[in-house]
């Protein structure tokens, strides 16, 4: 693998995280995460979506019109989503179920359309379509460690199998309800990106605004204006 | 100067600036400011020079606590001896039972019940400070910052709201919650736009709902069943709290099931009037909260309904149930989250207190609106404020069109 392939699969995985660090699709990443089955399909699903869909827009980049790009850029998606979900119906009707409408809401999902708009457009077809990958990558990674953090420590379980038997089925383990809730994904992905950002401070943002210094020592000299 | 300020002052420059504990100043200026008043006052033309600082104004909310931390005791152990009566029982089985039989079971023996409350609640106490304490000090050390007296408070609340029966290891989770979430990830005392014990309530109650909720939970001893009034109003309206023989007066003084330390509204209130006295806290907020709830329910009662009886309830039941005295006094009035504006403080108390009621009447998930009320009006203070300002500004500059 040239080291060219290799930074467009590996940088959005930690480096340009498109959850943690673009802080995009986050919508799904709340809504099917409370069990990793369900996360799974949703990263297959979407990385497929992503792959293919950068790889078709690129091939025919030079010959949409800039004024209906986004319009060719949706066409393109909300097919791929259709063929995935009818695929999904078929093979996986019980999995499709759980995911409802999150698997026919990839077409909104700014990851998608923004690899398409960001770096579909302007590359060939295969880095477009390495390049999704990557960022389905990417997501995918995130939406795993939250999915196993709040099935495990949520139902005490992992892909349905027990790993800390709970309390009303004669164990010891009181499952965390919270975790089960959609806004215990929030917490998480926070706490992600907190521990990212510490470890790759390059990542902080530069504040909104700064706090006048008043640490121990120090006096502090308002101006009058 | 006392010796113990000499070895104080011994020790100071190991943490100044450039000494070899540098890091831990936090913990050593917690130490000396919590023994000594600082010298230090406020410096520049503006300012009214004055020793009081946030450690003494959250010293007064702390004291003010204490008619709530001794009824705390009391009704937790009148409960429990009360139930133990009732069925039958003459003995605690855990640690508590070695302690309790000197002084006895008996629920007329004010004694009795103090100690048996407080041997409850004391240990719930311990545990928040404790743990709380270990994160505060952590962040403290790691940012820099110094150990504020605020987490004296969030942790006197935070013991005062939970359920007596709660399981300790859900004690520290919580308070862990509340102080990290709640508190340090936005910068510590002063910039949470969330009250921090109850953001550490809530997380309790939506992860743990069977320890938090429900009519087990709010007497210490196994297999005793009791609702609260407001489960029991929810249930059938104020006839059911009167066929449970709870008189209105009872409520007041707070010889109800409930969390430990809110039940009893009179020692709320004496906590008000020493807050007040103090002006540690605002007026404005307890009046607003107050008048949003009166307007409310009385909103309700006049509409009526067939088929849920929490709409008949009247003000002065709302008042005294549940958690609505201890929110309205010392949760609401919390001068971080609150409004800052006094407009915006009678608007953010309005908000409170319209909320609680229609949490407590509309909707059958919650029993109580109190925490998730207060939770709601602090997400809502600083746009308060916004408008208030900027409509102050808009008025202003009519006046030199």
């Amino acid at each position: 693998m040239s080291s060219e392939t290799r930074k467009i699969i590996l940088d959005p995985l930690v480096d340009n995280n498109p959850i943690t660090l673009q802080v995009l699709g986050i919508c799904s990443a709340l809504a099917v995460t409370s069990q990793l089955s369900t996360a799974l399909i949703m990263c297959v699903a979407l990385t497929t979506v992503t792959a293919c869909s950068s790889a078709s827009i690129s091939l025919i980049r030079n010959h949409i019109p800039s004024s209906i790009r986004i319009i060719v850029q949706m066409t393109i998606i909300a097919s791929l989503v259709i063929v995935v979900d009818q695929i999904l119906k078929a093979f996986a009707y019980d999995a499709s179920k759980q995911l409802s409408v999150f698997v026919g809401l990839i077409i909104t999902n700014c990851i998608v359309m923004g690899r398409a708009e960001a770096y579909a457009m302007k590359n060939p077809p295969l880095q477009s379509f390495i390049d999704g990958i990557g960022n389905g990558l990417g997501y995918s990674l995130i939406l795993i460690v939250v999915a196993v953090i709040r099935e495990m420590f949520g139902s005490g379980k992992l892909l349905g199998n027990v790993v800390f038997p709970l309390v009303q089925d004669g164990g010891w383990y009181v499952p965390n309800g919270l975790l089960l809730l959609p806004p215990s994904a929030f917490f998480i992905i926070g706490l992600l990106i907190w521990g990212i950002r510490t470890l790759k401070p390059v990542q902080v943002e530069k504040p909104d605004h700064s706090i006048i210094p008043t640490a121990h020592g120090t006096d502090v000299h308002l101006e009058v204006h | 100067m006392s010796k113990l300020r000499r070895f104080l002052d011994g020790l100071e420059p190991y943490f100044e600036r450039g000494g070899r504990f540098e890091r831990f100043y936090g913990i050593y200026e917690m130490v000396d400011t919590f023994l000594y008043t600082p010298s230090e006052v406020t410096k520049g033309a503006t300012h009214v020079r004055d020793g009081i600082d946030l450690k003494r104004t959250m010293t007064y909310v702390v004291f003010a606590t204490f008619f709530c931390i001794m009824m705390a005791w009391y009704n937790t152990g009148y409960q429990a001896n009360q139930a133990m009566a009732d069925l039958g029982l003459d003995a605690v089985g855990n640690w508590r039972g070695s302690i309790l039989n000197w002084v006895g079971y008996n629920p007329s023996n004010p004694f009795s019940c103090f100690v048996h409350g407080a041997l409850y609640w004391v240990p719930i106490y311990i545990v928040t400070l404790a743990v709380g304490g270990i994160w505060e000090v952590l962040f403290a050390v790691m940012r820099g910052h110094e150990i504020n007296e605020g987490f004296l408070v969030s942790s006197m609340l935070f013991s005062l709201i939970l359920p007596p029966d709660i399981p300790l290891w859900q004690v520290a989770l919580g308070i862990s919650f509340g102080i990290v979430i709640g508190k340090e990830v936005f910068g510590g005392t002063g910039k949470n736009f969330l009250n921090p014990a109850l953001t550490g309530r809530a997380f309790l109650f939506f992860a743990y709902p069977v320890s938090m909720s429900g009519d087990e939970v709010w007497t210490a001893i196994d297999g005793f069943s009791g609702a609260t009034p407001l489960g029991l109003a929810a249930q059938g309206g104020i006839d059911a709290i009167a066929a449970a023989d709870i008189g209105w007066m009872q409520t007041f003084f707070g010889l109800i099931q409930g969390s430990i330390g809110e039940t009893s509204t009179l020692a709320c209130l004496l906590g008000a009037v020493f807050l007040l006295y103090t002006r540690v806290a605002s007026y404005r907020i307890m009046l607003g909260v107050f008048a949003g709830m009166v307007l409310t329910s009385t909103l309700f009662n006049l509409i009526g309904s067939d088929s849920n009886p929490m709409f008949s309830v009247p003000w002065f039941w709302h008042l005294t149930m549940g958690g609505f005295a201890f929110g309205m006094v010392f949760m609401a009035t919390d001068p971080v989250t609150a409004a800052n504006t006094d407009t915006g403080r009678w608007i953010f108390g309005g908000l409170v207190g319209v909320m609680v009621v229609l949490i407590r009447v509309i909707n059958p998930a919650f029993a109580e609106g109190m925490m998730l009320s207060i939770l709601f009006g602090n997400m809502f203070a600083p746009l308060i404020d916004y408008f208030v300002i900027q409509s102050n500004i808009r008025r202003r500059a009519k006046r030199y069109v």
